[in-house]
């Protein structure tokens, strides 16, 4: 459990890194928090010839609100968002869903940007980005990019980032007025990827509901307002369409009564919520 | 004042807490020391066609890659305990019969150059058909893992005590239940590791590993090496980071680094990663139990049937198939059945060879037994509590000799049984089971009983073999523990034990121990048990393993205390002027009973045997030092007719618990759980507290998270402990402990074994409080949420076909 040889940098800046990796490409890794990519290296299941870090890359550890969107910066861990001051009140969706990511040890040194860039089907970051309706920042030599969520990632595992580029920041839209906001999910352990993650805004004239964990990648849906019986019938019809798939954890028929039960969960917590 | 059978902080905590704990990996190493890394196979079954290793021998820094060729060369197959056509080397030889099985041992200058070599390595394979279930792998078609042996059963025996048949024919009604117990392991915190040395100018290997016994094991080694006992030295390191008896599977690779460590002419250090962990380093059997109880109206039994068939795994890896035997005498459990059929099978597959796990058998045994108790209730309408009241053996019949030969020793089981009820408040969880089900929720209680076996008579695996075989082979029996007290010239006290520790506390227990017998405080005695196998005492029953701490090894301790105190009392009463037998030693200071007030301090009397050997009354040994053995006589070999006391003492538990199940997700949340526990004297209670919280955390992960599974093709599917889920703190709450001690007749100081008992009941309470909250037939372990929901969700409605509200 050692890694295969590589070479190391430290990038001080934003152009270093992405010059470094514009002259590496598939041959290098980006290493922010090393949650994911410490433990593959180590398995050599990533045998990359070079490792940039742009864990210290400066201005980009920070968050900022514009008042609509609540920036965070390639190197902000996911402890740093968690604690940040505002966070319930401008993104309380990411203030419910944060506390479920792995343990508080892993969130010191996970980044945001990381999660979101690795494109774990259970990851509760990028469900909620999906479900907020939020956006990636791409960056390369040849410029900035921004692709929203929903284009951002493509599959499991995989997104449209491209070789050259990096996550520099993601962008959550800010709570909005009238709305309620609910999360909620089941994992095996505390702490754990969950099997079935469910994410939920209501507002006055309609509902968003968005779910991980049950196929390749968050599945965002919006409906009218919903209760008794036709939300029932909505939540089936969501965990039908899912394709849900079968593995040493859970069945997919297991994955559909959780997002049929949990998503009902999800949608009344939401609508109880609502200011 | 003794502090025996007080709670005591441990000594060895002050140096873990500040980081100063000397583990394997902490080690010195000599200069010039190799890193050894180990090539598996990919596959669980194959031929092996060919290695090249010249690539990884050309790669800088690489200083040796041993192989099946040099296993030929320098050692011979381990000693397997049935007599079986069956060769386990330590490096795969000519065929491959699990994932995970060592091809390759590379040496190189560190641990990130030797995993480099291990991918320039080419190894022709060619796969076989591999059989992962044990009754399929009984199949003729079933592919034979060693050809020489034909099919992949390894031993049969058929046993009977008393008349089974007629009771089964008189008794007004059966109840049967077929369980399988699956394969999990303990996962302690730090995984294997060695460092491993060869002298060729004395032909002595020398290892230094966390290695924890038995010691029946060392003669394995030693012959599989081809040396004389004394030139295979094995140390042990200060500190273990657990075991739970998972350490016993250092044996093969202490084998295999010894051959490294010739081959690299260096000494080697291998430290075992997670992922070779989980995949290779050993498991507990998983087992197929069909038990069978002929019963009364009343619930009473008049006969058990069982029908065992046990995984080993690849190979009967010594001291296996003992996981099968090491309860055989008690396996008619706390209950007074006179009756008894056995048929016992034992089956290799491509699986990792099995070994020591905490319970060892218990858990296996217990789960089949204790889901038949709660079948019985159920099926004759009965409280559970009832069911296992009317079986259990009464106090008054103590020692009360079982059907299949344990002697249980000593406790009232329905006296600790009733205690247990109605101090950990059954009736008002029944009360709460009842309210929660009004609200239509599905809330269930799970009962649980069973003797904790502890010692291990050496004799009990002989078992296996037939009557004739034992007598051809010579008898087997005993348990032996040493221990040493000695006095040094100022009179300070150290004592030595071939206890072996991973952690739980022995030398706290034995400072208490030895502490007591010399009127000493703990603090005043130093333990040290780094165990050095070619100038410590032992013999083969030594060794951390079987709960055998606190009844035998500290029994040897307080035997050669109590010599030193006889010695030192002879002494004293020389100078006290009166009688040898008044003498009383407390506090640090010697006197007369009669005159308490003319003492002598401790330390002059006791150093005295160094500086004036001379003055010394007839008969006190010069330099006072003791070294005591001890073995219970109650230990004897198997008889003709197959009864085996197969423990020295036999402790009792009654668990019950109250569960939740989500009935959306499945999960099951414990609600409440107690445990009540004869353990006999409690040497320090807040040891054996820890000991039980310990044993039930590994039992729940047990009933509901792990499982070292496999795919139906061979390979192996929980590689990580993402995969192989252990429970955190987050999972396990805090049972109620409750105790009502009988001490032992048959140990020094009257305590039973601890270590282990929860292991064996928890897994099942809580599977019968499952079945109960479900009231239906329930999963195989583990209980996880997907296959409890598979059993409440029912039937799912068909897709629909209109299309969704929205997008």
């Amino acid at each position: 459990m050692k890694p295969a040889p590589f070479d190391y940098l430290r990038a001080d800046d934003e152009e270093e890194a992405v010059a470094a990796l514009a002259e590496a490409g598939d041959d290098a890794r980006l290493l922010a928090g090393g949650q994911t990519l410490m433990p593959m290296l180590n398995m050599r299941l990533v045998e990359p010839a070079v490792l940039i870090d742009i864990s210290r890359l400066p201005g980009r550890a920070g968050i900022e609100d514009d008042g609509t969107l609540i920036e965070v910066g390639a190197a902000a861990t996911q402890a740093s968002l968690e604690a940040w001051p505002p966070l319930s009140a401008r993104a309380p969706l990411l203030a419910r869903a944060l506390p479920l990511i792995g343990h508080v040890q892993t969130r010191s040194r996970g980044t945001v940007c990381g999660s979101i860039a690795f494109a774990d089907p259970s990851a509760e970051l990028s469900l909620c980005l999906a479900t907020l309706g939020g956006e990636v920042v791409l960056r390369s030599r040849a410029g900035t990019r921004t692709l929203p969520a929903a284009a951002f990632q493509t599959g499991m595992l995989s997104t449209a980032c491209r070789a050259d580029e990096m996550v520099a920041a993601v962008r959550f839209p800010a709570a909005e007025p009238g709305a309620g906001y609910a999360f909620t999910e089941f994992a095996r352990r505390h702490g754990d990827f969950a099997i079935v993650a469910v994410a939920a805004i209501a507002q006055e004239n309609g509902i968003r509901i968005g779910v991980g964990g049950a196929c390749e990648r968050p599945v965002v849906q919006d409906w009218p307002p919903l209760a008794g019986s036709a939300l029932d019938d909505a939540l089936d019809a969501l965990a039908w369409s899912l394709d849900a798939a079968d593995d040493h954890h859970a069945s997919a028929r297991y994955r559909r009564e959780l997002v049929r039960g949990l998503g009902k969960r999800a949608v009344q917590a939401a609508q109880e919520t609502r200011p | 004042m003794s502090t025996l059978g007080t709670a005591r902080e441990r000594v060895e905590d002050a140096a873990l807490l500040m980081g100063r704990g000397r583990y394997i990996d902490d080690m010195p190493t000599a200069p010039g020391t190799g890193h050894a890394a180990i090539l598996r196979s990919p596959h669980p079954h194959a031929r092996l066609l060919e290695i090249d290793a010249a690539a990884a021998l050309a790669l800088p820094g690489v200083h040796a890659v041993v192989t099946g060729a040099d296993a030929r060369a320098w050692s011979t197959p381990f000693l397997v305990g049935v007599r079986q056509p069956m060769e386990h080397w330590c490096i795969a030889t000519d065929r491959v019969r699990y994932a995970g099985e060592p091809v390759a041992v590379v040496v190189a200058e560190d641990r990130y150059r030797a995993e480099d070599a291990l991918a320039l390595i080419d190894v022709r394979y060619e796969p076989q058909p591999a059989i992962v279930d044990p009754e399929a792998a009984l199949g003729p078609d079933a592919p034979a893992l060693h050809e020489a042996m034909g099919g992949n059963l390894v031993s049969e025996r058929d046993f009977r005590y008393g008349e089974p048949e007629a009771a089964f024919a008189q008794a007004p009604h059966t109840v049967t239940t077929t369980v399988r117990y699956p394969r999990n392991t303990c996962t302690p915190i730090e995984c294997l590791g060695l460092i491993a040395a060869y002298d060729p100018g004395e032909g002595v290997y020398d290892v230094l590993s966390p290695f924890q016994g038995p010691m029946t094991l060392h003669p394995v080694m030693a012959r599989a090496l081809k040396v004389p006992g004394p030139r295979l030295r094995l140390r042990s390191v200060p500190e273990s980071g657990g075991s739970f008896g998972v350490k016993q599977a250092l044996f093969p690779l202490i084998v295999a680094m010894a051959l490294a460590a010739r081959k690299a002419e260096r000494p080697v250090k291998w430290i075992e990663d997670r992922l070779e962990h989980l995949l290779a380093a050993t498991s507990a059997t998983n087992r197929v139990t069909r038990i069978e109880a002929a019963v009364e109206g009343d619930g009473r039994i008049a006969a058990l049937r069982l029908d065992q068939l046990e995984d080993c795994g690849a190979y009967l890896r010594a001291p296996e198939p003992a996981t099968l035997y090491r309860n055989h005498g008690n396996l008619t459990g706390p209950y007074r059945i006179a009756h008894l059929a056995v048929t016992n099978r034992v089956v290799l597959t491509n699986k990792t060879p099995t070994g020591l796990n905490r319970g060892f058998g218990g858990p296996q045994l217990y789960y089949a037994l204790e889901r038949l108790m709660q079948r019985i209730a159920v099926t004759l309408d009965l409280d559970p509590l009832d069911v296992i009241r009317r079986n259990l053996v009464a106090g008054d019949a103590m020692p009360y000799r079982a059907a299949a030969g344990a002697v249980l020793d000593a406790g009232d089981f329905p006296a600790t049984l009733d205690y247990g009820a109605s101090e950990g408040a059954l009736d008002a969880l029944r009360a709460k089971r009842d309210a929660a089900r009004a609200e239509g929720r599905l809330y269930g209680i799970g009962l649980a009983a069973a003797v904790e076996s502890s010692i291990s008579n050496m004799g009990y695996i002989t078992t296996v073999l037939s009557a004739e075989e034992r007598r051809k082979a010579g008898p087997k029996d005993g348990a032996v523990s040493h221990a040493t007290v000695a006095v040094d010239p100022l009179g300070a006290v150290t004592v030595t034990a071939d206890s072996m520790p991973q952690g739980q506390g022995h030398r706290t227990v034995l400072a208490q121990v030895v502490g007591d017998a010399l009127g000493l405080a703990p603090e005043q005695v130093t333990v040290a048990l780094e165990h050095d196998s070619q100038r410590d005492p032992w013999s083969i029953a030594a060794g951390n393993y079987s709960s055998r701490f606190a009844g035998a090894v500290t029994g040897a301790a307080h035997l050669a205390a109590v010599r030193v105190r006889e010695h030192l009392a002879r002494i004293a009463s020389q100078r006290l002027n009166c009688p040898a037998e008044d003498v009383r030693f407390e506090d640090g200071r010697i006197f007369g009973a009669a005159n308490p007030e003319n003492d002598l301090d401790f330390r002059r009397v006791a150093s005295l045997p160094h500086w004036s050997p001379g003055s010394l009354p007839d008969g006190v040994p010069p330099a006072l030092r003791e070294t005591a053995r001890w073995t219970p006589p109650e230990l004897t070999p198997p008889t003709d007719d197959d009864r085996v006391n197969s423990s020295a003492a036999y402790g009792f538990i009654f668990d019950f618990c109250g569960v939740e199940v989500d009935r959306l997700t499945g999960a099951v949340t414990i609600d409440r759980y107690v445990t009540t526990h004869d353990a006999g004297r409690r040497l320090n209670p807040a040891l054996v507290d820890g000991q039980i919280r310990g044993a039930f955390a590994h039992a729940v992960g047990a009933a509901f998270y792990e499982e070292l599974a496999y795919a139906d093709d061979g390979s192996f599917l929980s590689g990580t402990l993402a995969d192989y889920l252990v429970p955190t703190t987050c999972e396990v709450l805090d049972p109620l402990i409750l105790h009502r001690d009988v001490p032992s007749p048959v140990t020094p100081l009257g305590a039973k074994g601890v270590g282990e008992g929860n292991c064996m009941t928890t897994p099942v309470c809580l599977a019968n409080a499952v079945a109960d909250a479900l009231e239906a037939a329930i999963p195989d372990l583990p209980l996880t949420p997907a296959r409890i929901a598979a059993v409440i969700h029912g039937p799912e409605g068909a897709p629909p076909t209109e299309a969704p509200p929205g997008r």
